[in-house]
């Protein structure tokens, strides 16, 4: 896979940029700090996923994006590589916030129907139970057993479905789910 | 440092709403367990509050809105009840925290948030108070305390002098640190080193301490998540510690329940024991390894077990 992108990456056809997607980032919660990027790479000479893989590497995701290269961010995998661990957050001399950078970039992807099927099952789930993990009576049985209480299961799945899905019908992030 | 003026309980008697988040009550009972039992002998009440959701942690990446309607409903939960909030994970603490300082600081952000939560029925008032279970030891109860609180021998040794243990801090305990009024240093941290201390026990230093989990990445990519994980099992390993303390559920399911899936995919042997600092502090206290959940440790802490079993 990372062949593959370094293909598309190498080619550059600069009249397929979006001048404006710095903009868009910066207007995205998280994002507002992406032109502050001075490219000195402390970020990823630290980032623990770009430790063990070349897969992820935030400064060049960040180029790429001031760049103009929407399409090319939003549809990536890459940017699901973030662990979110704040290291680069901690460290970064520009206070460019990556990690709520990475976040932003995610949000405007799911927006424009891009996400992964790993994070459409956690959504789901959340929408089904309120938690990753649905507490059945099997789950309250087995906390009895090593003398914890029960997980009340109150009005939480039904109301944080209600949270998730607010504004659903003007959000395109499920259209094309295939569920 | 921590502005105590926003601080809620008495210190003397700390009273908080636990909230144990997705993984704890179903994957992490034995860090519940112990952390219930030191909190009750401690002096520290937990009251358990019915209708706490997922922190809205896996929703941010996805619907930065819902996670934070998410966080901000348990937080209603909670101030509802006149309680401060006490997380045993890490992702929960930094979630929480965050919308709650978001929501203390932006009047228009929390009146958007309450418009929302008017349609299951909650308000949030931005009055609630974020701590993790190990910053509150720290603070809180404070080490002296806790030293106090060790079972000895009768040449006043303590239970668990002689073993070494690896602290991991992980991530969100501490980071971004600007969520955690300097309580400790990112890159330098010291709480549990003192807590784990205070047990007893040494603690055993090893290779690029702060590196993270790569639980953040378990799901989308485990192969890349498990060689992150694979980095601190062979550092610890190699530091010769007896095994690795950590305070947060997603770390324990990176080290520990998938500590033999990295052993078969990279073909190495650890067999390293990992366990939660409540759990240590709960068996230096004197507690049983019953009571403390160690049955649900899945790599056995041998040479602890047979040692308390004497």
């Amino acid at each position: 896979m990372s062949d593959e992108n370094k293909a598309d990456i190498d080619i550059i056809d600069v009249s397929t940029f979006d001048t404006h997607f710095r903009d868009e980032v910066a207007d995205e919660p998280g994002g507002e700090h992406i032109r502050r990027c001075f490219s000195c790479s402390t970020c990823t000479a630290g980032c623990p996923v770009a430790g063990v893989t070349d897969k992820y590497n935030p400064r060049r995701i960040i180029h790429m994006a001031l760049l103009g290269m929407r399409e090319q961010v939003l549809t990536s995998d890459f940017v699901w590589l973030c662990s979110v661990c704040y290291t680069c957050y901690e460290r970064c001399p520009q206070d460019v916030r990556i990690p709520e950078l990475m976040n932003a970039v995610r949000n405007i992807a799911v927006r424009e129907g891009y996400i992964p099927q790993t994070f459409r099952l956690q959504l789901k789930k959340l929408q089904l139970h309120g938690r990753l993990y649905e507490i059945e009576d099997y789950e309250n049985e087995r906390r009895a057993e090593y003398g914890l209480p029960p997980i009340q299961r109150e009005a939480e799945a039904d109301e944080v479905n209600q949270i998730l899905r607010r504004d659903q019908k003007d959000t395109p992030e499920r259209k094309d789910t295939g569920e | 440092m921590t502005d105590r003026s926003e601080t809620r309980t008495q210190s003397s008697e700390p009273r908080y709403a636990l909230y144990l988040g997705c993984t704890v009550p179903v994957r992490g009972m034995n860090y519940e367990m112990a952390a219930r039992c030191v909190a009750e002998r401690l002096g520290v009440t937990l009251v358990d509050v019915d209708g706490f959701s997922c922190c809205g942690f896996p929703a941010k990446p996805l619907d930065w809105r819902g996670g934070l309607l998410m966080a901000a409903r348990n937080l209603a939960l909670a101030e509802a009840q006149g309680l401060d909030v006490l997380a045993l994970c890490s992702a929960c603490t930094g979630t929480l925290t965050e919308a709650s300082h978001r929501l203390k600081a932006d009047a228009e952000l929390r009146a958007w948030v309450n418009e929302q939560l008017a349609g299951v029925g909650h308000t949030y008032n931005g009055t609630v108070r974020v701590r993790h279970f190990a910053r509150m030891l720290y603070e809180e109860v404070g080490v002296d305390v806790l030293r106090e609180a060790i079972v000895v021998d009768a040449e006043g040794r303590p239970l668990l002098s002689g073993y070494g243990f690896a602290p991991h801090y992980g991530c969100h305990y501490l980071k971004p640190s600007f969520l955690y009024d300097g309580f400790d240093d990112p890159e330098n941290p010291c709480s549990l080193d003192r807590l784990i201390e205070a047990t007893g026990a040494r603690v055993v230093r090893y290779e690029d301490e702060g590196q993270c989990c790569g639980g953040g990445i378990l799901g989308f990519d485990e192969e890349t998540a498990l060689l992150v994980t694979k980095q601190k099992l062979d550092h610890v390993t190699a530091a010769g510690a007896d095994g690795l303390v950590l305070i947060c559920p997603f770390c324990a399911v990176m080290y520990e329940a998938n500590q033999r899936r990295v052993e078969s995919l990279y073909e190495a042997k650890y067999q390293l024991p990992v366990l939660y600092y409540p759990q240590l502090l709960g068996l230096a206290m004197g507690f049983s390894l019953e009571e403390m959940g160690i049955k649900l440790n899945r790599v056995k802490p041998r040479k602890l077990i047979e040692a308390l079993q004497r």
